[in-house]
């Protein structure tokens, strides 16, 4: 639904033990919980950190997110890299502001 | 008494989450200015220590995010982030909650707060406190100024609350010292990690250690984000200090780029000057 709801989740998994219990036990009922489109769930589910960046997921966010999902320090900010390559420039949130890559 | 310790210095997770990749040299002679600095803290013999901080989503988000806040807490919680990504051990840090109250009671006179009676520190704070008191031995009023999500606090608002702060410690019966902590110009956390622009945070820290308050005060988030990446908008920090110790000078006692932590990696501290004027001057 938006950058908010995206954001939302990962704010609430980096801080709050029982919801990374939930993700831990049944990743689905807390994805079911945001409004997500097709897109942001794929991308949270897989997951495609590099789209993630280009949505405008910030990064003070997303590297925590990157690294629950395994991502060591270099291949998170590979993965970003790759997401502007594949998908464009940051579309909107604070890293829009400069066109992109900032 | 009032203020008895001022100073300020950088906060990024790096500095201990890849301290093994960094350059032993320089991360040695930053980690001995860091400690330098917490001997001069204790020396100060500070009740309590302010830390003026960016915090990174941790506590604060959107839907319901505050300018300024500061912990009113008996304790804290930190870090927030895995242990293990921080390299720092998960503990519990002493509040000084009444200290807390009266502070924010007497700058509301000045700005509007936000209080926390619970707060997990992020690196932000963490990172400091594991120099500046390894064991978590001096009560701790945490302050953030948001630098993350915009709308930001206008510069001035800044100034405004660290002369509020300065203010309110003056009229204290306790030795208080305030860190502010932040990075100067970084792009952290983006495919730009590492960038540095190291002549940006040179002119920076020369007009905040002079206090220069107008040339503080005519950055724009439009400048500093284009020239100092979206880490920049945490000068917020600084300049807070910066009116927290108006009419002083400081001394820069580290200052180097060190890519890995992906911040100029800073250590300062302010000879600090009595304020000039009261309250009703500053209105």
């Amino acid at each position: 639904m938006s950058l908010y709801h995206v954001q939302k989740l990962i704010y609430q998994l980096n801080r709050d033990p029982s919801v990374r219990k939930q993700y831990e036990e049944n990743f689905d009922a807390l994805l079911a919980g945001f409004e997500l489109t097709a897109e942001e769930l794929r991308a949270i589910r897989d997951p495609d950190i590099g789209l993630l960046y280009v949505m405008g997921v910030n990064g003070q966010l997303l590297m925590h997110y990157a690294a629950l999902r395994g991502y060591e320090w270099d291949a998170y900010i590979e993965a970003m890299r790759q997401g502007e390559q594949r998908y464009g420039p940051v579309r909107t949130g604070l890293y829009k502001r400069a066109g992109g890559s900032p | 008494m009032s203020l008895v310790f001022a100073g300020a210095c950088s906060h990024a997770p790096g500095i201990t989450g890849r301290a093994h990749r960094a350059d032993p040299a320089v991360r040695d002679r930053f980690y001995a200015n860091l400690d330098r600095m917490r001997l001069a803290l204790e020396a100060a013999r500070p009740d309590a220590l302010v830390v003026i901080a960016a915090e990174h989503f941790a506590n604060f988000f959107m839907n319901n995010m505050p300018s300024l806040c500061v912990g009113m807490g008996e304790s804290y919680e930190g870090p927030i982030e895995d242990e293990e990504w921080l390299r720092i051990e998960r503990g519990r840090i002493p509040g000084a909650p009444d200290l807390s109250q009266r502070l924010i009671t007497e700058m509301m006179h000045e700005v509007d707060l936000a209080y926390a009676q619970e707060w997990k520190f992020d690196h932000g704070i963490m990172v400091p406190l594991h120099f500046l008191t390894p064991q978590y031995t001096l009560p701790i009023i945490p302050v953030n100024i948001n630098c993350q999500g915009p709308p930001l606090i206008p510069l001035e608002r800044c100034w405004a609350f660290g002369r509020a702060l300065r203010q309110a410690c003056d009229r204290a019966p306790e030795r208080i010292a305030v860190i502010a902590t932040g990075g100067i110009s970084h792009w952290p956390a983006t495919p730009d990690s590492g960038k540095i622009n190291e002549p940006w945070d040179r002119a920076f820290l020369d007009k905040f250690l002079n206090n220069r308050r107008a040339e503080l005060l005519a950055y724009t988030d439009e400048a500093t984000y284009r020239e100092a990446g979206q880490g920049g908008l945490e000068i917020r920090t600084f300049i807070a200090l910066a009116g927290c110790t108006e009419g002083s000078r400081g001394e820069l006692w580290f200052y180097a780029p060190i890519p890995i932590f992906a911040v100029g990696c800073t250590v300062a501290v302010i000879d600090i000057a009595p304020l000039a004027g009261g309250r009703a001057a500053a209105a």
